[in-house]
């Protein structure tokens, strides 16, 4: 009954006509942003996250999941009518979306992922609703030692699992880690990494990381192969809406997509990457009509994006609860919430309750705009789609170019942000995952904080690790996770399957 | 992916990232055992380099065993011409915020490159779209956002 008397509260914050307004322009920005080609829901926040840095916390934050959740709505477009997945987690939704588009019938499959991600969407933000006090009960009982377990996991699940290469993967992540390390000390003020330059005292910006990743990164990528064939938009023809039988297809794969997403999403087991996959051989598995799967199945668009929706979603329980982000995107959002100086976990919703719920109430809000927005605004985002790509893609070099230099105003950062643009192309060259790097950056720092937090309590012994029953299970599912893959690579055979 | 690999011996890529990670490994050790500040309890400021060194030495090695066998992916050709430009944008960006040039010419600057780059050959009217992009985004930051952008000659006669 307090969760919703919380709700209700946060409800009021909510829905004051300046938190509206934060919430509308979020996502009306996120989904422009997210449409965009090759631009994800991660680089999205990244990009916008400078520009609400001197906004009121509360607002601002309202404006993040607007963006969030506006960006996944976007991606679903590029994804559909131009075959460009900005992210791994709409690749599924681009499968059977392109060739639908291509048969004519681009209006039904945007209206079903629109449709499918706003049911997603709502049952699983109830889902984090009514998980995220529940498990915030639970998350005060951690000890440091408990959190380090987690993270642990996070870290082997975002990096080595779920990838094409567990190699690749750790590799990009110990990068990371190792970027976490620059800067002072926090427990004894010691210089680690700097080198004696004082612009590196500060550590390195996630911001910095992740535009310098996924936007330069991606921009000389797209550049040095821009002589293949390019991308063509599919003009929609017919009409925009789905026929009697089309919901009839939908309905069942969005629930299922929901079931496979939210508690995927949830888990700190990364990302929307693996529930959108399940989803999609699950809708090709139960669909009365498995020839037209590779043709242009409405199944395999309203499944996979109903999955990414709810995973979007689930990501957010142990971001808000736990603090421990689980994605690139989730990773980019606890920058978000401590340029404020917040710290996501069981002491902001004490703390801070107004703030907390009003955000999970925005949550809702968001979504009901979305999908109110983006269908009768169709045109206006394929409008966006034809902006020609040299122009596209110095635009988006001047916005990351811009917010660096909003945060810090130096030639080094700059040079940061360039060098780990260069490496991003490196790395998507040679087929690294970028995404366990940022999470690394930024969980790195706070795993190493709870590991000596947990052996100044012990006193210096180890063992606290594998003595207490919850750090030791985790540390325990991280071990197997790392060494899974190794042992049977058979494990993401269900991906192999798809192509 | 390993068929079309000749049998002459190591991948490039993955032996210079492997050696690499080793390289970044020990300069990783050598800061780390260079602190001179420690913990009385518990692990102080060195353990989780030393952790980061001994993974980066592990996945080094390992990429050293890929090298050997199937190597990296092989990458499709890149087109140098373009990455030049693009690079050579954002290095003109960093030496006009370096040099106090201001925002506006930067963007200019890099707007016109990275559009050069992907293929367009109109570099006059490429410049004028990122100038009046650049003024356009300096402005909104000083007055709406009250968030000071570098400033040059240029920007401080609108201020």
């Amino acid at each position: 009954m307090d969760t919703t008397i919380a709700l209700l509260n946060g409800f009021s914050v909510a829905l004051e006509p300046s938190k509206l307004l934060f919430c509308l322009v979020g996502v009306f920005l996120g989904t422009a942003v997210g449409v965009l080609p090759g631009i994800g829901p991660a680089l999205t926040v990244a990009l916008l996250l400078p520009v609400t840095f001197k906004l009121d916390p509360a607002g601002s934050l309202i404006m993040f999941a607007g963006i969030y959740y506006g960006g996944m709505y976007g991606g679903s477009t590029t994804a559909i009518l131009l075959n460009a997945p900005g992210e791994s987690a709409s690749m599924a939704t681009a499968l059977e979306g392109s060739k639908m588009a291509k048969a004519g019938r681009g209006g039904p499959a945007l209206a079903t992922a629109a449709i499918g991600s706003f049911v997603a969407g709502l049952i699983a933000t109830i889902g984090l609703t009514f998980l995220a006090p529940w498990l915030v009960e639970v998350a005060i009982k951690f000890g440091p030692w408990d959190y380090f377990a987690l993270m642990i996991v996070a870290f082997v699940t975002v990096s080595a699992t779920f990838g094409d290469s567990p190699l690749r993967g750790l590799t990009s992540l110990f990068i990371g880690i190792t970027l976490g390390l620059v800067g002072i000390d926090k427990l004894t003020g010691q210089a680690r990494l700097t080198f004696g330059v004082p612009e590196l005292l500060n550590g390195i910006e996630v911001t910095t990381l992740a535009v310098g990743l996924f936007a330069v990164g991606e921009a000389l990528f797209v550049a040095s192969k821009r002589f293949r064939d390019p991308e063509e938009i599919v003009p929609i023809k017919g009409s925009l809406w789905m026929s009697k039988q089309d919901w009839k297809r939908s309905w069942a794969p969005w629930l299922r997509g929901t079931a496979f997403g939210f508690p995927i999403g949830a888990l700190p087991a990364g990302g929307a990457e693996v529930p959108t996959f399940l989803s999609y051989s699950t809708e090709k598995k139960l669909c009365k009509y498995p020839e037209e799967f590779g043709k242009g199945a409405i199944e395999g668009v309203a499944g996979p994006e109903a999955a990414n929706n709810a995973a979007a979603a689930g990501v957010l329980v142990p971001l808000l609860t736990l603090g421990l982000p689980t994605s690139a995107t989730a990773a980019i959002m606890l920058a978000g919430f401590q340029q404020y100086g917040l710290n996501p976990g069981p002491l902001l919703f004490a703390e801070k309750p107004d703030l907390v719920w009003g955000l999970i109430a925005s949550l809702f809000i968001a979504n009901v705009m979305l999908v109110i927005l983006n269908l009768p605004l169709i045109g206006l985002w394929v409008k966006l789609l034809a902006v020609p790509q040299p122009w596209l893609y110095a635009g988006i070099l001047v916005f990351a170019t811009m917010g660096t230099l909003a945060v810090n105003p130096s030639p080094v950062e700059l040079g940061l942000l360039f060098l780990f643009g260069y490496l991003g192309y490196l790395m998507r060259r040679y087929d690294y995952p970028v995404a366990p790097m940022v999470v690394g950056l930024i969980l790195g720092p706070m795993a190493e904080a709870q590991l000596r937090r947990a052996l100044q309590i012990s006193l210096g012994d180890p063992m606290i690790l594998l003595e207490n029953p919850i750090s030791a299970t985790l540390l325990t599912l991280a071990f197997i996770a790392l060494v899974a893959p190794f042992v049977m690579k058979g494990l993401n055979r269900f991906k192999a399957a798809e192509d | 992916m390993t068929n079309d690999t000749p049998a002459r011996g190591a991948d490039r890529p993955a032996l210079v990232v492997g050696l690499l990670l080793l390289a970044v490994a020990g300069v990783v050790y050598y800061d780390a055992s260079q602190q001179t500040i420690t913990s009385n309890y518990g692990v102080g400021p060195t353990a989780m380099p030393y952790v980061a060194c001994v993974g980066l030495v592990i996945l080094g090695l390992a990429h050293l065993v890929v090298a050997f066998r199937d190597g990296l992916p092989k990458p499709e050709a890149a087109d140098g011409g373009a990455l030049l430009w693009i690079v050579g944008g954002l290095v003109g960006l960093i030496a006009c915020i370096a040099l106090g040039a201001g925002f506006t010419i930067a963007t200019t600057i890099l707007f016109a490159c990275t559009a050069r780059g992907f293929g367009r050959r109109a570099l006059a009217v490429d410049g004028a779209i990122g100038f009046v992009l650049g003024l356009a985004i300096f402005l909104v930051f000083a007055k709406l956002l009250t968030l000071l952008l570098p400033a040059g000659p240029l920007e401080r006669l609108f201020l």
